[in-house]
């Protein structure tokens, strides 16, 4: 473990950090990198707000008539939760923080395509926050974050409105972060950087972006469906109103789906980066890897219908959605698989960046694993509703893309802010968010298998241990969390200085100082080797 | 008499270094870029719209004989004047881009105009269209009561269904108009630019990147009049 | 976007093909051809977008970066109005379990 000294206090090179100082070059910037940080600023805040309201969840549900709201607050409570945790932390954290900061880099670029539009994108975000904030304080929404009709737009009281209007905003930031990162990588990647000498990184991102384009304008055109049959009192999800309900299931899960890949392709691609450098050796099957990547973004589309297997879907349609959900399973077990294999024979060290990489093995593998059973018709039909579907996605989001978020800032960190963090702290809190996650999240796979439904305020008595057991992890978790935040924080101001190439990885974005200059590179590089050329020897430096 | 042209526009003395952006290498580059990105935005703008279209299309699946008879309540040669007025804005907007690429100012500019006054009679006769339903009352949430005869035109398909019917009418026709208004925005804008002497022939992309969203527009349009207008034959 | 430049001419007679299939399609809505009526005008539709897309957005000399995006954007809106579709037409196929009730729905509160 470092000790904590004060650097002599020697004038720091010019950097993106101290190139300008003052609000407005923060708030009119154009530079990725401090975009970048925008973003982390604004995700870590709704990160909290979104953690806030499961812990009190978690508070009310360790008694079984509840301990702590009435349940239309409870109601609100889940509801807020699932909108902020997706809409305004899982789905830009990767992309708008690490990616906004990395995708130039790593292509070899000085900025986006498009900087005015990058900062537009967090303007946006930062709106339909606001609107979602607003009507989180104005008396909550108790809809659940899927919104289904008529409850949505017909019979709940709640500020449906500010809500919808609010994701619908944010929508375009993600839009816009996706068209942006296409123009990139096609246009802007440096002399010698073909497609398949890319880190693997940048595949994802590429994917996610596809996604992000492809889908996200579904959401909007049907959140705006919704706001006008909520506003106007017109019929077209209502059945009383000449409606169908499951079209407004069809067209929301349609992107809702794709989402959750465009919340784990990221954290894969982190995960690429991390096993190579602390294994010391090329990722097996880049190629495979890539183009599963793609294959996931693809494939993703055609499966939204295993969320309405149990809503009134024909059964037809349902044997289509469950062999493609089977299907688009495959790509993501190969990417486990040859992660796997680059670790055999690799020279491994256990630094945190790694422990999360081998935690988002490990849980995501899990998340999949129970996917399957979802994806099943006919368990789906007891599953379904439960607990169960609680915990496979929170395998899969927590333990696998926050896992992957929390690896990939604890690596690119000595680059973003030029210092480096105390191993120790961040390997312990590395272990206290696994062992955490899992006291809060395993318990709810037995509650849901034995019948415990989602989404209510109370539950029958003899669900109470493992409730209790799901909250007391709850606990160790947000501590778990919370510890990152100290030390980060801490480093910039007393964390060693970082030299440009601290873990001794490869990839264009660690020839640059740490932090990088404004311009990130003083001549655009030529890239003449493959992505992972990592020698087995090679010293990380320190 | 015509007005002496400058012998270099504006954009070729600033130029090449001028019209580059900082992020890019060369101005080839930050072309394609450009290219590339309204593309992409287009294709997001077919997923918006086509949202919509696909829950028109299920609606008209399931309810055919409601969604004919609203059909037929509209003006069919008000829908077909529009389609064709607003096909001669993207003739218009087409040769305004041709106009930038040969560097003639004054045509780009008159151009320019012309796709705007077309727009702006599309809109208008949109207003009147709209202006009838309220004075018909089947405004959707707003206004629906049905007389006389729009209500026995509308009620064998069932009232219920064919309120969806104008649901559908508003709302589409609705996001196309608004598209319109944004456009005729770009188009001021471009506009202004030129009469400033903004572009020439090496430079160009704002008037080729607004050309193609209109371009768009007109074509969620050309769409829109048959799905809306000609449902079932008017025989 | 170095793109040669289109003669006037061109410009002018596409216009009036698309006005002229304008002109078709409303015509052959006062024809009655049952549910072909629909066919037609879609395929109308079909083919002024192709003129528009080819000639006024100069996809006819574009690289096929450009005709990918756009052909992978009209595929994925297929997709979903493809797989919604066979959703619908597909619940009549199997029998409501008797336990569904068929009354009318319940009225707006």
């Amino acid at each position: 473990m470092s000790t904590a000294t004060l650097e002599p206090r020697v004038r720091a090179p010019r950097n993106y950090l101290n190139a300008d100082y003052g609000w407005k070059s923060w708030l009119f910037t154009v530079d990725h990198k401090r975009i970048a940080l925008l973003y982390l600023v604004s995700i870590s805040f709704f990160f909290i707000i979104g953690g806030s309201f499961a812990v009190l969840m978690r508070i009310h549900l360790v008694e079984p008539g509840g301990a702590l709201v009435q349940p239309e607050t409870y109601n609100k409570l889940f509801t807020l939760h699932g909108i902020v945790m997706i809409f305004f932390f899982l789905i830009p954290s990767i992309p708008a923080v690490l990616g906004n900061f990395l995708v130039p880099l790593m292509v070899g670029a000085r900025d986006l395509a498009f900087p005015r539009v990058n900062l537009l994108s967090w303007y946006i975000y930062i709106v339909g926050g606001t609107f979602t904030l607003y009507s989180a304080i104005a008396g909550g929404v108790d809809t659940g974050w899927t919104f289904y009709t008529p409850y949505s737009s017909t019979y709940s009281n709640t500020q449906v409105t500010p809500v919808v209007i609010g994701v619908f905003i944010t929508g375009f930031s993600s839009i816009l972060t996706g068209l942006n990162f296409i123009v990139t990588i096609h246009k802007m990647r440096a002399p010698g950087l073909t497609w398949y000498r890319m880190p693997l990184f940048l595949w994802a991102m590429y994917a996610t972006s596809i996604i992000m384009v492809l889908g996200t304008p579904v959401l909007a055109i049907t959140l705006f469906l919704l706001g006008l049959e909520h506003l106007f009192h017109v019929g077209i999800f209502s059945p009383a109103l000449g409606g169908d309900p499951l079209l407004f299931q069809h067209l929301f899960w349609f992107y809702s789906h794709p989402a959750v890949y465009i919340m784990i392709l990221p954290a894969m691609g982190v995960v690429s980066e991390i096993i190579a450098c602390f294994a010391r050796k090329r990722i097996f099957g880049y190629k495979i890897v890539a183009f599963s990547s793609v294959a996931i973004a693809v494939l993703g589309f055609l499966v939204w219908g295993h969320h309405m297997f149990v809503t009134g879907q024909s059964v037809y349609a349902g044997l289509i959605f469950s062999l493609l959900s089977f299907l688009v399973a495959i790509p993501s077990a190969i990417k486990v698989f040859n992660w796997t294999s680059t670790l055999y024979k690799g020279s491994i060290s256990y630094e945190a960046p790694m422990l999360y990489a081998m935690g988002f093995i490990g849980l995501f593998t899990m998340g999949g694993l129970t996917g399957l059973f979802l994806a099943s018709l006919a368990t789906d039909v007891h599953l379904n509703g439960t607990y169960f579907i609680v915990a496979h996605f929170h395998y899969i989001m927590v333990g696998g893309a926050v896992m992957g978020y929390l690896g990939g800032i604890h690596f690119w960190w000595p680059k973003i802010s030029g210092r480096k963090y105390p191993n120790g702290w961040a390997a312990l809190a590395a272990a206290i968010i696994f062992i955490g996650f899992n006291l809060t999240f395993f318990p709810q796979f037995i509650l849901g298998y034995l019948g415990m439904p989602r989404r209510y305020a109370f539950y029958p008595a003899e669900f109470q241990v493992l409730n209790v057991m799901s909250s007391a992890g709850a606990t160790v978790l947000g501590v778990g969390y919370l510890i990152p935040l100290v030390y980060l924080i801490w480093s910039m101001r007393y964390g060693p200085i970082a030299e440009p190439n601290p873990w001794g990885a490869t990839g264009l974005e660690w020839k640059t100082p740490s932090p990088p200059p404004t311009e990130n590179f003083a001549e655009i590089p030529v890239v003449t080797e493959e992505a992972y050329a990592y020698a087995p020897q090679e010293a990380a430096g320190d | 008499m015509r007005r002496r042209r400058p012998l270099v526009t504006n954009a070729e003395v600033q130029a090449p270094h001028a019209g580059l952006a900082h992020q890019f290498q060369d101005l080839e580059q930050q072309q394609e870029a450009d290219a590339l990105g309204i593309w992409v935005f287009l294709v997001t703008e077919i997923m918006f719209f086509g949202g919509l279209f696909a829950a028109y299309a299920i609606y008209r699946g399931l309810y055919f004989a409601a969604f004919q008879g609203g059909s037929h309540i509209l003006d069919i040669r008000l829908g077909a004047t529009n389609t064709i007025v607003l096909l001669g804005s993207s003739l218009t907007m087409a040769l305004s881009v041709r106009s930038a690429q040969t560097g003639n100012r004054r045509a780009l500019v008159l151009f320019l105009i012309a796709t705007m006054i077309l727009g702006g009679i599309f809109l208008g006769i949109k207003a009147v269209e709209y202006n009838q339903k309220f004075v018909e009352h089947i405004v959707p949430g707003l206004d629906w009561n049905p007389q006389s005869a729009v209500k026995t035109e509308l009620s064998p398909g069932g009232l219920l269904h064919a309120e969806l019917y104008f649901v559908f009418y508003f709302a589409m026709t609705g996001l196309h108009a608004l598209h319109m208004i944004i456009g005729m925005g770009l188009l001021l804008w471009l506009v202004f630019r030129a009469r400033k002497d903004s572009f020439s022939p090496h430079y160009f992309a704002p008037v080729e990147v607004v050309g193609l969203y209109w371009h768009f527009v007109d074509i969620v349009w050309i769409f829109l009049f048959p799905l809306l207008y000609l449902i079932g034959g008017r025989y | 976007m170095s793109q040669p430049i289109v003669p006037q001419r061109t410009y002018l007679l596409v216009f009036l093909s698309l006005a002229g299939l304008t002109i078709l399609t409303t015509g052959v809505a006062f024809v009655d051809l049952g549910p072909f009526n629909t066919v037609a005008a879609l395929a109308i539709a079909f083919s002024k977008m192709l003129l528009v897309i080819l000639f006024f957005m100069g996809v006819r000399h574009s690289s096929g970066m450009v005709r990918i995006i756009l052909i992978a954007g009209f595929f994925w809106l297929a997709l979903l109005i493809a797989f919604t579709t066979a959703d619908y037409r597909s619940r009549s196929w199997t029998a409501a379990p008797d336990s569904w009730s068929t009354t009318a729905p319940p009225t707006h509160p």
